[in-house]
């Protein structure tokens, strides 16, 4: 069964082909899950659980990596 | 006095400092920032000696996830990346971003930047103790952005801050050290490193801030807008050095008078 999914991604809305977990997402983008961090919903998301964090409709993500800063 | 002794007997360059139970040999912190590219980027720290770099914590750019990165340039296994919270406005937002860059490099030590309005950028010191106590609270290790203030600074050791890091000048300012009497006053009073972090322009103020006794200091854009920033990294690294060393020897009392080296006997006539 596939369903819709409409989460808000680093401040985007973005449509997911359900069901989809953080590993699916970050899969689908091309992200590589060790030089991430996501939240979720203003809660950090561990790396350990990507696989099991299941997306839900309205959800806020942020997907944030290290760059030049002083 | 164990620096001076270890400086003198090893001939060493440096001893190094210690923060939140990490040592360093290099008191140079250098930012990733500003530069032209992410090549000469890695080429100016390299040249710095650096071991600790601070990096922001940014979005990805989902529109072009496998564009260059940071890491590519700047090896996480070679330097200690130190997660800072430029660009945030308020405790939350701080809290928030060391949070997700604690995730992202599974480390506790951290630089809290909490900054007021332009102009000036000025630590908004209300907001810092806000977001220092939130993150001691969360088991972080805070290196923190301050004022120069000594009241200020000290009660953000009392609170559990690792390392005080009061500005010289302005955030990319490049003025020089603008505060030296209160810098050396945060100084005499700290029990734990104390880093000068924003106003550096040129070496000589890096060099200024090791003798007034600072543990290390922090910069990036000094060197990143140089015209030659690989040049300008050299120096200051040098700079560091002879500050520290010329902080350890103890410079000569001033006096308003001539007061000739050569002796004056035995002159002809």
């Amino acid at each position: 069964m596939t369903t819709s999914i409409a989460i808000e991604l680093n401040g985007e809305p973005r449509e997911l082909a359900g069901p989809a977990t953080v590993a699916d997402l970050l899969a689908a983008i091309g992200l590589d899950a060790r030089k991430v961090a996501v939240e979720r919903n203003l809660e950090i998301v561990p790396r350990s659980t990507y696989a099991e964090t299941a997306l839900a409709s309205g959800d806020r993500l942020e997907i944030v990596h290290f760059i030049g800063g002083g | 006095m164990d620096g001076i002794q270890a400086a003198i007997s090893a001939d060493s360059v440096d001893e190094g400092w210690t923060v939140a139970g990490r040592n360093f040999r290099s008191r140079l912190i250098v930012g990733t920032g500003r530069y032209k590219d992410l090549e000469e980027t890695g080429r100016a720290i390299a040249a710095s000696g650096a071991e600790v770099v601070t990096v922001a914590v940014r979005r990805v750019n989902l529109a072009d996830p496998k564009a260059p990165m940071l890491q590519d340039h700047v090896d996480p296994k070679k330097y200690f990346y130190l997660p800072n919270t430029a660009g945030c406005f308020t405790a939350q937002d701080a809290v928030r971003t060391l949070r997700l860059a604690r995730e992202a490099g599974g480390w506790n030590l951290v630089k809290l930047e909490v900054l007021g309005p332009p102009p000036f950028l000025y630590p908004d010191m209300r907001a810092t103790f806000e977001a220092a106590e939130a993150l001691l609270k969360d088991g972080f290790e805070v290196m923190v952005y301050c004022a120069d203030d000594p009241v200020a600074a000290k009660r953000l050791e009392e609170m559990g801050c690792c390392a005080i890091m009061p500005l010289g000048a302005p955030i990319g300012s490049g003025l020089g050290l603008q505060n030296k009497v209160m810098i050396r006053a945060i100084v005499e009073q700290s029990k734990v490193p104390v880093l000068v972090d924003a106003g550096v322009g040129t070496a000589s103020d890096a060099a200024e801030a090791m003798e007034l006794g600072c543990d290390a200091v922090l910069m990036n854009s000094a060197i990143a807008h140089a015209q030659h920033p690989v040049l300008m990294a050299r120096a200051m690294k040098a700079a560091v050095e002879a500050g520290r060393l010329a902080y350890l020897a103890g410079r000569m009392k001033r006096q308003e008078a001539a007061d000739p080296s050569s002796p004056l006997t035995g002159l002809i006539r």
